[in-house]
């Protein structure tokens, strides 16, 4: 393993040396952006999380998620109906959208950390990791489950007034989902985890 | 700060945008053909054409930004009767019902974020055409702004998408998505690529040419 790496900033090109020692920040001197985050058992918490957010997935996409009371009518919905109901509504585009930015790419997230991180806790290496963990990097900035949170609340405040809105076990458990993902990614570490896959002589 | 700051461009080395390996720019190739040995990434010292993407997911922005706006967001119908919600109804709905946090919520991050977004990537790439050396630092800040906060324009859209699921009470009361969730989206996405697409590393490169 290589300790004083040079990298250049991805947003001013300069080039500096980042610090190595565990649990610190390193900003560039020059524009002030993150340069890199050591992290301490950068292998292990993640893994917990990714594992963690897998069981929690499972919970709110086969529980209740919220039902609609109002006079003697009851509207039950899963995480699901949403997406669905754009569908029926021929609105294709947006219901793929949903359904990508909310379930699919935070879950295949966290599948693609387990799938990187078991092997490399047990010090090898599962063919593929490397295209597979650029792919969870590049579509970070598409998953959106802390937005798609931020929405409920929003949706139930909009509601009160029309009708009883009752929560279910869908909801907690995508509350808790949204920490335990961000959780997964910010204990991540890259330079770490780059420099076991690299299998170059 | 140096007299002479040291970029990897100057150093004749490309660092791998994916896996932060620095590459000699000989070994990498000219042109885009270059890929990253450790990770296989694509190398380049710049962005292709990042100036005149960013341009074109910007203009198409702005133009869907207009349907978002006017068309209705939500379309309502209660006992017989159709409403359509747009936006800005919608904010104005949650002042006068008192819950103005929810108010500015979707002000903030349905109205107020996309717009200040667009205005934002269209000072950095008009400040960049015209080679502008006006506080590089404070505007890569406002570029790193950009990139993080405008994920959250899209919880109008989550909005509807739980208001369309729950509210389905037959002829009681009964919610659709309207036409501009669709824009909204649209425009959320082309002003994330355009974010995407755009390189600050330009805005630091006129200042490099100068010393």
């Amino acid at each position: 393993m290589q300790t004083s790496r040079v990298q250049a900033c991805h947003h001013c090109d300069l080039l500096v040396r980042p610090s190595d020692e565990p649990g610190s920040t390193s900003l560039c001197p020059r524009c002030g952006s993150v340069l890199q985050r050591s992290r301490r058992n950068g292998i292990d918490r993640p893994l917990a999380f990714a594992l963690c957010g897998l069981v929690l997935f499972a919970i709110a996409l086969t529980n209740p998620f919220l039902a609609m009371k109002s006079g003697g009518f009851v509207q039950e919905t899963t995480l699901l109906t949403g997406i669905i109901e754009l569908w029926k509504q021929r609105l294709y585009g947006l219901g793929a959208l949903v359904l990508l930015t909310c379930a699919l790419i935070p879950l295949a997230q966290l599948a693609g950390l387990l799938y990187i991180l078991v092997p490399l806790r047990l010090d090898t290496a599962a063919p593929g990791s490397i295209p597979v963990f650029r792919a969870i990097l590049h579509v970070n900035s598409w998953a959106m489950m802390e937005v798609f949170v931020v929405g409920i609340l929003v949706a139930l405040v909009k509601l009160a007034k029309m009708a009883t809105i009752v929560p279910g076990v869908a909801v907690m458990a995508l509350g808790l989902l949204t920490v335990v993902t961000t959780a997964a990614m910010t204990t991540l570490d890259p330079p770490l985890i780059w420099s076991r896959l690299d299998r170059r002589p | 700060m140096s007299a002479e700051p040291l970029t990897a461009r100057r150093a004749g080395l490309i660092g791998c945008h994916d896996c932060e390996l620095l590459v000699r720019t000989d070994a990498a190739g000219e042109g885009h053909h270059g890929r990253c040995p450790r990770c296989g990434a694509a190398l380049h010292a710049r962005k292709p054409n990042s100036i005149a993407r960013a341009w074109a997911f910007l203009l198409a922005a702005a133009v869907m930004y207009v349907p978002a706006n006017v068309l209705p967001m939500t379309v309502t119908t209660a006992l017989g009767a159709a409403q359509s919600d747009t936006i800005m109804s919608g904010v104005i709905y949650f002042i006068h019902s008192g819950s103005w946090e929810i108010a500015a919520v979707i002000f903030i991050a349905s109205i107020f974020v996309p717009m200040a977004k667009l205005a934002i990537l269209v000072f950095l790439l008009v400040s960049v055409q015209l080679r502008c050396r006006w506080r590089p630092r404070d505007r890569t800040v406002l570029y790193r702004m950009t990139e993080l906060v405008g994920r959250w324009s899209m919880v109008d859209v989550y909005v509807v998408t739980i208001l369309v699921a729950l509210v389905k009470l037959g002829a009681v009361a009964n919610i659709e998505a309207g036409p501009a969730a669709v824009f909204f989206a649209v425009v959320v996405v082309l002003t994330m690529l355009a974010a995407e697409s755009f390189d600050p590393r330009i805005i630091w490169d006129v200042i490099e040419e100068d010393s």
